[in-house]
């Protein structure tokens, strides 16, 4: 039972624990990354489909140090050579396969890379697109590296000034001189693409056009955009829809073509330290993504980071923001590079520490972590005695020791990190007692052991008071205000009130007057349970605990007094099935036998059968039936519409409605008036001559 | 007394008929007409009698058909009647053809509630 009253209160701290987490600080790439390559990472077939995802997958192995990659060689040796061989195989297929093979190292022979290479530079010579540009020259660049006979580029400061040609004031690129629309993404390829020709070229390149190069990259990185969170990210400014990058593939973009030219340059770049931080905060940021594509732009960009030589950016982190000062836990920082390989020699300093939300208080100034060199860590032996439990802002700093690496890292100033400092609250004189109102007097009183079991049983009038007080203190001494503290009081009928627990200076008391209280309690008496709540995120001993009960002799309710509210209805019944309803039908008539009803209807045919009988012996006869063939047909067609229509009304009983009935009626009845006054006015004048002559 | 009383009823009857035989054909058609339509309702009546009125939408349309087309047929006959000097004017075809468009309105009525 009490363990789950506990459960309560943990599973609160354990909330705020994981909000603050998801909110804090960068982890380096860790063995989660590499199990989720492999998952995100799997062949089918022995293959990962086309040539670019080949490589994606196989780089990212490689970046990750995957050595148990699946093993793909045979399938996508055979794809590489394939591609190279063919004649028709499109740039960007060469372009894959060569990187592939770069990973693989396929047998490939030299003809082919010469005949690939020959094919390259004929593109490269009539090129006008920055893809054309883009692909043929990497393809060039890898095929160098795989492969050192092919000879170098001629042309390089044309093919440079070719590229320059396409790009825009702001340091972004066009895709070609034709579209007018610039972009961040094509920037990136287009370094890539000057990287590369740099490095193919026989002779040194223009000075001048490096170093306009090098100022078109510091404008680009103006362009820079910034989250909250300290991270940097490209985007893309004109959003179309047929070329759009999202800001990951874009950002790593500028990435690999930015590491790129800086590498293969010499003399600085001025772009600051903190901006190529904040890209590694970006990829950081992101976690692992979902998709090959995401992941193998998250982890490509931060091997290039990792590398770069303008500046490498060093990640702080904590393996634990959550420390306990009953547990006596240490701080611990670890300081890596973002594919979380060690950092040079150096110091973390605390610069300060504050409760969050209050900015001026510091409770820690300028502490010096140690370092432990077998494990990697900087950490604080014991916290101060100034840090107590609560949420803090803990602020760090990166001290390099060697003032030469200074250069060569980027530790981004003072880092903020929100820590948690939790521990057990001790509760002391927890007590509980009924009071007589008019003197104060003590009738019964109880003590409380708020960390075990409790089963006290009281009893109350409405003439007297309940007391229940307790004292709150941190593991360092202090009076510990925590964000919960409630009384519930529950009386049989599942009736509840809750009040919330105030604090007087260091005691939290609540005192309960029945007599103010009797309209709230609904005179209902009986016995009412009590239920203790004491909770927050710091603390480690949250309880939801039954005190025990409280017998209560409340006057009778008067007639005006207000009801007690209808208990909440279970939310599993109200979205239950109804029951059932059962329709209650009509009893069948009684119903007179069948042979019965069937005599009768013989019985009323009799009078017709009598009818046709007396009319034969009246001697009815037809002979007054008109014997000229027009008057015949419509004597005919008169007696046939009526039939008609006294058919029309059996149908009507049987199946037809109304309306139809009615509109059939109307046109046999227009028929049956014309006939009938044609045969009728006949007969009357055929009579009316008969007795004038 | 009591013989003489049957002989004057078989006198009277005699009388009677003899009386009767002289009416037209054609009244006699629709007395004969009258006494089937009267037969038919009352033999629906004695059905009623004996099992119960149930549908007793289709008992009222089956006995108002009988007792409204008679009553119709009875109209015809004063209409046709020769010694009713009111209706001297009507030609009886006129009165036929009000005999026939009035039956067909009672019968669409009598269709329409026998459910």
């Amino acid at each position: 039972m009490g363990m789950a009253r506990n459960l309560g209160g943990f599973l609160v701290l354990f909330l705020a624990i994981s909000i603050c987490e998801a909110a804090s600080i960068f982890q380096p790439i860790s063995d989660s990354h590499r199990s989720a390559a492999l998952e995100l990472f799997s062949p089918t077939d022995g293959s990962f489909g086309s040539l670019e995802e080949t490589y994606e997958a196989l780089r990212t192995f490689e970046v990750l140090g995957i050595k148990k990659r699946p093993d793909i060689s045979a399938t996508s040796c055979q794809s590489v050579s394939e591609t190279l061989g063919s004649s028709t195989s499109s740039l960007k297929d060469v372009f894959h396969a060569l990187k592939v093979n770069s990973v693989l190292k396929c047998k490939v022979n030299d003809e082919t890379f010469q005949g690939v290479a020959k094919r390259l530079k004929a593109v490269l010579n009539d090129a006008s697109s920055l893809l054309d540009f883009y692909y043929s020259i990497g393809s060039l660049v890898l095929i160098k590296d795989q492969n050192s006979e092919v000879d170098v580029l001629r042309d390089a400061d044309g093919i440079f000034r070719s590229i320059k040609a396409l790009s825009q004031s702001d340091g972004r690129w066009r895709y070609s001189s034709n579209n007018p629309e610039s972009s961040t993404y094509a920037a990136g390829l287009a370094l890539e693409a000057l990287a590369g020709t740099v490095s193919l070229a026989s002779s040194e390149i223009d000075q001048s056009l490096i170093v306009t190069l090098k100022n078109d990259i510091v404008k680009l990185f103006d362009s820079i955009e910034k989250y909250d969170d300290g991270s940097f990210y490209f985007d893309e400014k004109l959003v179309d829809a047929r070329e759009h990058q999202g800001p990951l593939s874009t950002t790593s973009s500028v990435v690999r073509g930015f590491t790129a030219f800086a590498s293969v340059t010499s003399g600085s770049i001025n772009v600051p330290g903190d901006k190529i931080l904040g890209l590694a905060k970006f990829f950081l940021g992101i976690g692992i993504p979902g998709n090959s594509k995401d992941f193998f732009n998250q982890i490509d960009s931060l091997a290039c980071l990792e590398n770069n030589r303008v500046s490498v950016p060093l990640i702080l982190s904590l393996p634990a923001t959550v420390l306990s000062l009953t547990k006596k836990d240490q701080l611990k920082v670890k300081v890596n590079t973002v594919l979380g390989s060690s950092a040079p020699p150096l110091t973390v300093k605390l610069v300060r520490a504050f409760i969050s939300g209050t900015k001026d208080s510091s409770v820690i100034e300028s502490l010096e972590l140690k370092f432990d060199p077998e494990t990697a860590v900087h950490f604080l032996d014991v916290l101060p005695k100034s840090v107590d439990v609560g949420n803090y802002k803990f602020v760090f700093e990166i001290v390099l020791h060697d003032s030469e690496d200074k250069n060569v890292y980027a530790t981004g100033g003072q880092t903020q990190v929100p820590v948690f400092v939790t521990g057990l609250i001790k509760i002391d004189n927890a007590e509980i007692a009924v009071l007589d109102s008019d003197h104060g007097s003590v009738e019964t009183q109880k003590k409380l052991d708020l960390a075990g079991e409790n089963a006290v049983s009281l009893s109350a009038n409405h003439l007297q008071k309940l007391r229940l007080s307790f004292l709150l203190a941190t593991p360092r001494g202090n009076i510990f205000k925590p964000h919960q503290a409630f009384l519930k009081l529950r009386h049989e009928t599942k009736v509840e009130h809750i009040f919330v627990v105030g604090n007087s200076g260091k005691q939290f008391e609540i005192i309960l007057d029945f007599l103010g209280l009797v309209e709230k309690f609904f005179y209902l008496s009986g016995r009412y349970d009590i239920e203790l709540t004491v909770g927050d995120a710091v603390m480690e001993n949250s309880f939801l605990r039954a005190v025990g009960h409280v017998e209560l002799d409340l006057p009778e309710a008067p007639e005006k007094a207000p009801r007690p509210p209808p208990l909440a209805v279970d939310p599993s019944s109200r979205y239950g099935p109804k029951a059932e309803i059962t329709h209650i039908f009509r009893a069948p008539e009684k119903r007179p036998p069948q042979e019965l009803s069937l005599a009768f209807l013989g019985l009323t045919l009799l009078p017709l059968v009598g009818f046709l009988i007396g009319l034969l012996r009246i001697g009815v006869n037809l002979k007054n039936f008109p014997t000229s063939a027009v008057p015949a047909t419509f004597a005919l067609l008169f007696h046939l519409g009526i039939a008609a229509v006294l058919l029309l009304y059996v149908l009507f009983w049987l199946k037809l409605d109304l309306f139809i009935t009615l509109k059939a009626l109307c046109f046999l009845g227009t028929f049956l008036m014309f006939v009938g006054h044609r045969i009728l006015s006949h007969l009357a004048s055929t009579s009316a001559k008969l007795k004038s002559a | 007394m009591v013989k003489s009383t049957s002989k004057d009823a078989q006198a009277l009857f005699q009388s009677l008929r003899s009386a009767y035989a002289a009416t037209p054909t054609n009244l006699k058609i629709i007395d004969l007409y009258v006494v089937f339509s009267i037969f038919t309702a009352l033999i629906q009546v004695v059905y009623m009698a004996i099992v119960g009125s149930f549908p007793f939408n289709s008992f009222l349309s089956g006995v108002l058909s009988c007792i409204g087309t008679a009553v119709l047929a009875v109209c015809l006959r004063i209409q046709v009647n020769k010694e009713n000097k009111e209706f001297k004017d009507l030609p009886p075809e006129r009165a036929f053809a009000d005999f026939v468009l009035c039956n067909l309105v009672l019968h669409l009525v009598i269709m329409n509630f026998l459910g």
